[in-house]
C-alpha cells in the first residue's frame, strides 16, 4: 500500500454527539481511521461502539439537525464532508462512496421495482438514456451471479429472498463506480451459505474494480476473512488497530483479547466462556480515562488517564510477513498492553 | 434400520427408555394452507414440517440447526404446544404430579417477546399465575402476592439480575438483561425441558458469552434438558450433546454434537459447516459461488430433498432416503445413501 496516496476516507480524532434532553450522547469520542484505495478494512465492535455512526457520518446521512460535531474533520476523496453544501455532498454519494445496509428490504424502495430503483441511481449520476441504463443494470445484476437478471429487475423488492435482495443491493452499490463502499452488517441478516455468496461476490467485485470497503460488522471471524486491516471499536473510539490476521492472533488490547476469548469457537464444548463482565458505559457520561476501565482486569490508576491511539512498540519478534504494511500500521490505546500470545488464542487452533 | 427401531442407549431396558424420554415427537408433519380454491379448499399448502421424529431424553441439551425456512421455529413451536401437528403426535412424559411435562420457551427477541406493560417481577413470574401453582391458595391475596415477588427475586438472583430493578418495565433493560429476564421467566414454572429459540443471535459478543454460562450453569443447577434451536453452529456445539440438522422440514442428520458436527456425513451437513466462517480459516481467492437458496416448500421435491443441490446426486438419489447409520456408528443417522459405506 502505497503511504504517499490520498486516503478515500481519513477521519482524524471525530467526536460527535446526540443531543438528548438534558444533556448530549457522545456516540463518537475521538474516532481515527482511514482507508487507503482498494484496500478492505473491517471496523468491530458491540452495538452502541460507534461503528455505525462513523459510517452514517463518512456520507453525512445522519439528521441534519440532529447531531453536533464537538472536533475533529471527515475527508472523503481529500475533500472535507462536514464542511461541505448539501448539493456536492449529494454528488458524492453513490458515486465516491456507496453505502450497504444491513436490511435489504428497509432500504429499498417497497413500491417501485428493482429496475426502475437501479435506473434510478444511474441516471442521477450519468447522463444515460433509460433503455442503456436498464441494459446496464441488467449486466450488473448478471455479475451478481443473478440467475434471471431481466426477471428481478421486474421484480418488486418483496419477490425476491433476503440473498437476492442483498445482491441488488450489492449491484446498486457497484452501479456508479464508487472509490469506496460502505458495507454496515451488510449479511447479518442472512443465512452462513447466503452470507459466503454474498461477501464472495464483494470481495470479488472490489479488488477486480480497485473499489476499497469499509466492512462493519461484530463477527470476528467474517473480519478475519474478508478485511486486510482491522479497527476495533469501543465506547465511540479506536482501541486497537492493525492488519487482521496479526490483530486477531496476537490481540494487544485487553478488549480485543476478551471478544476473541468469549467466542464459543475457541473454548471446548461445555466449559465455560471468558466472558467480558459488565457492560458498555452510559455514554451520556463518557468516562474520562480510559473507556475500558471498569471491565478490564489490568485497570490500574494510570488508566484514569485517556491513553492515545498509539503505534505498539515493535521491540518484540514479529514475523516479517511480505506484503503486510510497516510496523506502525499497528496502532494501540492501552496503558497495559497485553504480552505475546498465549498458547490458548482461538487463532492459533486448528 | 430406520429411526424408531433404534436402540435408545447400549444395554437399555425398553422401560428404562421410557423413564428417561421427557418429550417424543413421532412423525410430525405441519401443513399451512396458503391458496384456496373457490369452495375454500385447501389448493396449495406450505410443508414446514415433512415428518420430524424426535426423542429428547431428560437431562440431555439437544441441539437443532439449519437455515431460515427448514422449520426450525414451527419445530419450537410443536414442541411447546402452541402448534398443533397435522399430522402425528408429540408426547410429553408425564411428571411426578401426573401432569404432562412442564415446557417452558426463550424467544430470539427478548423486547417483541416480553410484555412491556407489566414490570420485570410479574413477567418472570406470569407462567407460575397461569399453571396456577403457588398462586392457588389466595390468588390476590397479600401473601400470595409476596411470594410470587419473593420467587421472582430469587430467580433474578440466580440468573444475574439486581432483586432492586425488578419494578422496572422490560425497555428499561439492556439486550442482554431482557434476555435474562426471559430466561428467569422460563424458569419460574419449575420446567422441566426449555426451549430455546435463538437465545443469543440478538445480542453482542460479550453478552453471548455472559448468556451461554448462565445457560449452561442454569442446567447443572436444576437438572434441566434443553432444545436449542439456532442457526449459530459454533453455540449448538458449545452447549450441546446432540444436534440433529434440519433440511426443508426433515431432519437430515442427527447424533452426537461432536460426531455431526466433527465429522459430518450428509452433504448438506457439509455445505452448511464449509460456509461458516471461521478465525483460522482465510479465503483462498476463488471465483464467488453460484447462489443456492432453499427451495420453496410449497411443492416438495420428489426423492431425496436435497438432490437439486446436492453435488453427490446421481442415480438412485430420485427415491425417498430413510434416516440411516453405519454398522459402527449407531447414533450418528443421516438421510443420504451415497453417504452411507
Amino acid at each position: 500500500m502505497n503511504a504517499d496516496a490520498t486516503p478515500i476516507l481519513d477521519v482524524r480524532g471525530l467526536s460527535l454527539e446526540f443531543p438528548v434532553f438534558g444533556g448530549a450522547v457522545r456516540a463518537l469520542n475521538g474516532v481515527s481511521l482511514r482507508v487507503m484505495p482498494g484496500e478492505i478494512v473491517g471496523i468491530v465492535g458491540e452495538s452502541g461502539s460507534g461503528k455505525s455512526v462513523t459510517a452514517m457520518a463518512a456520507l453525512r446521512l445522519l439528521p441534519p439537525d440532529g447531531y453536533r460535531v464537538a472536533e475533529g474533520s471527515l475527508h472523503l476523496g481529500g475533500d472535507d464532508v462536514l464542511a461541505a453544501p448539501e448539493s456536492i455532498v449529494r454528488q458524492w454519494r453513490g458515486r465516491r462512496a456507496a453505502m450497504i445496509f444491513q436490511e435489504p428490504m428497509t432500504a429499498l424502495n417497497p413500491t417501485q421495482r428493482i429496475g426502475e430503483q437501479m435506473c434510478g441511481v444511474l441516471r442521477a449520476h450519468r447522463r444515460v438514456r433509460s433503455r442503456d441504463a436498464l441494459a446496464q443494470a441488467e449486466s450488473l445484476l448478471r455479475d451478481m451471479m443473478i440467475p434471471d437478471p431481466a426477471q428481478v429487475l421486474r421484480a418488486y423488492p418483496f419477490e425476491l429472498s433476503g440473498g437476492m435482495r442483498q445482491r441488488v443491493m450489492v449491484a446498486m452499490a457497484f452501479s456508479c463506480d464508487p472509490d469506496l463502499l460502505i458495507a454496515d452488517e451488510p449479511t447479518t441478516a442472512l443465512d452462513v451459505t447466503v452470507q459466503r455468496q454474498v461477501l464472495q461476490l464483494l470481495r470479488h467485485h472490489a479488488r477486480e474494480r480497485g473499489t476499497a470497503i469499509l466492512f462493519i460488522t461484530h463477527d470476528m471471524a467474517v473480519v478475519s476473512q474478508l478485511c486486510d486491516r482491522v479497527y476495533v471499536m469501543y465506547a465511540g473510539t479506536v482501541v486497537e488497530q492493525g492488519p487482521t490476521r496479526r490483530v486477531l492472533r496476537d490481540p494487544r488490547h485487553p478488549y480485543t483479547r476478551g471478544l476473541l476469548d468469549g467466542l464459543p469457537e475457541g473454548a471446548s464444548p461445555g466449559t465455560a466462556l471468558a466472558a467480558i463482565p459488565g457492560q458498555v458505559p452510559d455514554m451520556r457520561h463518557p468516562p474520562s480515562g480510559c473507556p475500558f476501565f471498569d471491565r478490564c482486569a489490568f485497570a490500574d490508576e494510570a488508566c484514569r488517564q485517556r491513553p492515545a491511539l498509539l503505534p505498539l512498540d515493535t521491540d518484540t519478534p514479529e514475523p516479517a510477513a511480505a506484503g503486510e504494511g510497516a510496523a506502525e500500521e499497528r496502532l494501540l490505546a492501552c496503558w497495559h498492553p497485553l504480552a505475546q500470545p498465549a498458547a490458548d488464542m482461538p487463532g492459533e487452533r486448528t | 434400520m430406520t429411526i424408531m427401531d433404534l436402540p435408545m442407549a447400549p444395554g437399555a431396558g425398553a422401560g428404562q427408555q421410557e423413564q428417561d424420554l421427557v418429550l417424543e415427537v413421532r412423525d410430525v408433519r405441519v401443513r399451512f394452507p396458503m391458496v384456496r380454491d373457490w369452495r375454500g379448499r385447501v389448493a396449495q399448502s406450505a410443508h414446514a414440517l415433512n415428518g420430524i421424529d424426535l426423542r429428547i431424553r431428560r437431562g440431555e441439551a439437544f441441539g437443532i440447526v439449519g437455515e431460515s425456512g427448514c422449520g426450525k421455529s414451527t419445530l419450537a413451536q410443536v414442541l411447546m404446544g402452541l402448534l398443533p401437528p397435522t399430522e402425528g403426535e408429540v408426547r410429553r412424559q408425564p411428571r411426578g404430579d401426573g401432569r404432562p411435562a412442564n415446557v417452558q420457551i426463550v424467544f430470539q427477541d427478548p423486547q417483541s417477546s416480553l410484555d412491556p406493560r407489566l414490570p420485570a417481577w410479574k413477567v418472570i413470574v406470569e407462567p407460575v399465575v397461569v399453571r396456577g401453582r403457588r398462586a392457588a391458595p389466595g390468588r390476590d391475596s397479600r401473601s400470595g402476592r409476596a411470594a410470587l415477588r419473593a420467587c421472582a427475586a430469587e430467580l433474578a438472583v440466580q440468573v444475574g439480575l439486581r432483586p432492586e430493578t425488578l419494578d422496572r418495565y422490560v425497555h428499561e433493560f439492556s439486550g442482554g438483561q431482557r434476555q435474562r429476564i426471559a430466561i428467569a421467566r422460563a424458569l419460574s414454572s419449575d420446567p422441566d425441558v426449555i426451549v430455546l429459540d435463538e437465545p443469543t443471535s440478538a445480542l453482542d459478543i460479550s453478552v453471548q458469552a455472559q448468556i451461554l454460562n448462565l445457560l449452561q450453569d442454569l442446567r447443572g443447577r436444576h437438572g434441566l434438558t434443553y432444545v436449542l434451536i439456532s442457526h449459530n453452529v459454533s453455540v449448538v456445539r458449545h452447549l450441546c450433546d446432540r444436534v440433529a440438522v434440519m433440511y426443508l422440514g426433515q431432519i437430515v442428520e442427527q447424533g452426537t454434537a461432536a460426531a455431526v458436527l466433527e465429522t459430518p456425513r450428509h452433504p448438506y451437513t457439509r455445505e452448511l459447516l464449509d460456509a461458516v466462517p471461521r478465525l483460522d480459516r482465510p479465503w483462498t481467492d476463488g471465483a464467488p459461488a453460484e447462489p443456492v437458496e432453499l427451495p420453496g416448500n410449497r411443492v416438495l421435491p420428489a426423492g431425496c430433498f436435497f438432490r437439486e443441490r446436492c453435488p453427490w446426486a446421481r442415480q438412485g438419489c430420485e427415491r425417498p432416503q430413510p434416516l440411516l447409520c453405519d454398522a459402527d456408528a449407531p447414533q450418528h443417522l443421516f438421510r443420504c445413501h451415497v453417504a452411507q459405506k
